[in-house]
């Protein structure tokens, strides 16, 4: 570790990462943002942005439901918690007994009241409301190992996947008379994304983290006309945006998830722009 | 590419039925779709056209049975379709060329990394044996809806099926597109002597063209040539006129 800290230290001659909790929060980035940007592809190919929106709120219900079984740590409790919420949100979209944003709505307010339900019990909320706003100057080295685990497992299975899952998101009959499996490989995205997502979200926190996965995906799509470029410009956006807005954030005093948002949507501005410019 | 050994060979389809909530949405359809031949099925709307080849690819449950037989009546074991949707309701905003799409089904290794020099050749070919050559690079959603359906054909030849199913790939294309589409189809006929089994709703085009035709409304009302078909009373029963009314026009 404090070799990798001094050859951060090296390159990056700011009096802001002079110190390791900003170390620590750029190799955060450095992981977290190509990790998002990457699956934000297919989650804005498949419109499933409202969908990860519903997954982040269900990180409180999560934590919550640790608490009552006893689970000391939140992490796990929100993964668990995370995977079954989102491969029942797929079963039950798949089954389409409603229209998705319906089930989707259904899902995120109902985890929402369950997680509130839970964690402001007496009016101790104030002990958990770091969970919305997250706070990426908190990743411990430890995290990052974990981070690092998540980002490798995540690009095997997305190498695995990636394919299916495009042919899936433009018609999923077809897709399915080339002998895909769609329902499997959705349900199997749908847990990379929850994965991705409650791994993030104590840094990057629930109000936003959304933002992360969608708007620099959704600016590289702007600007590409292939999967390729979607890819590259997806995760170049997303790595820029939490460059610059931790940077940001430390000489502006300001929340750095709030300030990597606000960069993308930047992005997105642009690309939009860049868009509309072309045609 | 390979061709099949038999002309012969046929699927078999045998007593299908498909039943949904207590509604019964085909009954008892048997036909055979012979190899090197164009079967056309022809009916009303809600006549269970879509129905049967949902069934007939494996995506609806059905009773009855489907088999790919050959000229002394042996089981081929696989039958390998290929399947022409009628249209694609995909985001046409989508950044994804033409290549990205074939090679996504041609290979495994995922096309955001690119697309290596083998599977660039193969969509090339693929491309090339329907007439679409020049669409490669071309996004998805901006190739026009004869465009597409060539790409989509070329997509299901692509393993070669023994049976290709096409719905109604002739919707919303212009005049200019279809003569072309029809033709790469009958070429393709020739060439590759499989079995080719089309929904369509264009009559002059099914007079012109069908070497076998099924008149399907939830079960087979009639079968045969098209002159045969045109002519029973089933015909006239279900479109409301003759098939010499139609030609005399």
């Amino acid at each position: 570790m404090e070799t990798i800290y001094s050859v951060l230290g090296s390159i990056l001659p700011l009096e802001a990462y002079q110190y390791n909790f900003m170390k620590n929060a750029f190799l955060a980035i450095l992981l977290l943002t190509p990790l998002l940007g990457l699956l934000g592809t297919m989650a804005v190919n498949h419109q499933m942005a409202f969908f990860s929106d519903a997954l982040g709120h269900s990180a409180l219900t999560g934590i919550g439901l640790g608490i009552i079984l006893g689970l000391r740590n939140d992490l796990v409790a929100m993964l668990i918690f995370g995977i079954i919420w989102a491969i029942l949100i797929c079963v039950i979209k798949q089954s389409g007994s409603a229209s998705a944003d319906t089930v989707i709505s259904v899902f995120s307010s109902t985890s929402v009241a369950a997680g509130l339900l839970i964690l402001a019990r007496g009016g101790k909320f104030a002990k958990y409301s770091a969970l919305l706003i997250g706070d990426i100057l908190a990743v411990t080295p430890g995290d990052l190992l974990w981070l690092l685990l998540a980002l490798v497992a995540t690009l095997v299975l997305w190498a695995l996947l990636y394919n299916s899952l495009l042919l899936t998101s433009v018609d999923s009959f077809l897709a399915r008379s080339r002998g895909i499996k769609t329902r499997l490989v959705e349900c199997a995205f749908v847990v990379m994304v929850a994965v991705a997502v409650m791994l993030s979200i104590r840094w990057v926190g629930v109000l936003l983290i959304n933002a992360l996965l969608i708007l620099p995906a959704a600016a590289g799509r702007n600007i590409a006309r292939s999967s390729r470029q979607h890819a590259v410009w997806s995760v170049v956006l997303a790595l820029f945006s939490g460059i610059v807005g931790l940077t940001l954030s430390y000489y502006l005093d300001t929340s750095a998830g709030a300030s990597i948002v606000l960069v993308s949507a930047l992005c997105y501005a642009v690309s939009l722009a860049v868009r509309s410019f072309r045609k | 590419m390979p061709l099949h050994h038999c002309e012969l060979c046929h699927i078999d389809l045998d007593r299908i039925s498909v039943r949904r909530g207590g509604q019964i949405l085909l009954q008892d359809v048997s036909m055979h779709i012979h190899c090197g031949q164009l079967t056309v099925l022809i009916g009303q709307n809600g006549a269970g056209k879509t129905t049967l080849i949902r069934a007939l690819l494996g995506e609806l449950p059905h009773s009855g049975l489907i088999r790919h037989v050959d000229g002394r009546g042996l089981d081929i074991p696989h039958l390998r379709t290929g399947y022409v949707p009628q249209h694609l309701q995909f985001d046409r905003e989508m950044p994804l060329t033409v290549r990205d799409f074939m090679a996504a089904s041609f290979t495994g290794r995922p096309v955001w990394t690119g697309v290596g020099k083998k599977t660039r050749a193969r969509v090339d070919e693929a491309l090339a044996a329907v007439n679409a050559e020049g669409l490669a690079d071309l996004p998805l959603g901006r190739c026009s809806g004869g465009e597409l359906q060539r790409v989509l054909l070329a997509l299901a030849m692509n393993p070669s099926p023994d049976l290709l199913v096409l719905d109604e790939p002739v919707s919303g294309i212009d005049r200019n597109g279809l003569k072309m589409f029809l033709d790469t189809l009958l070429d393709l006929k020739k060439t590759h002597h499989m079995a080719i089994l089309l929904v369509s709703h264009d009559l002059r085009f099914v007079r012109e063209y069908a070497d076998h035709v099924v008149l399907l409304d939830k079960s087979v009302l009639a079968q045969g040539s098209a002159a045969e078909v045109f002519a029973s009373p089933e015909f006239s029963a279900v479109f409301g006129y003759s098939g010499e009314e139609e030609e005399a026009e």
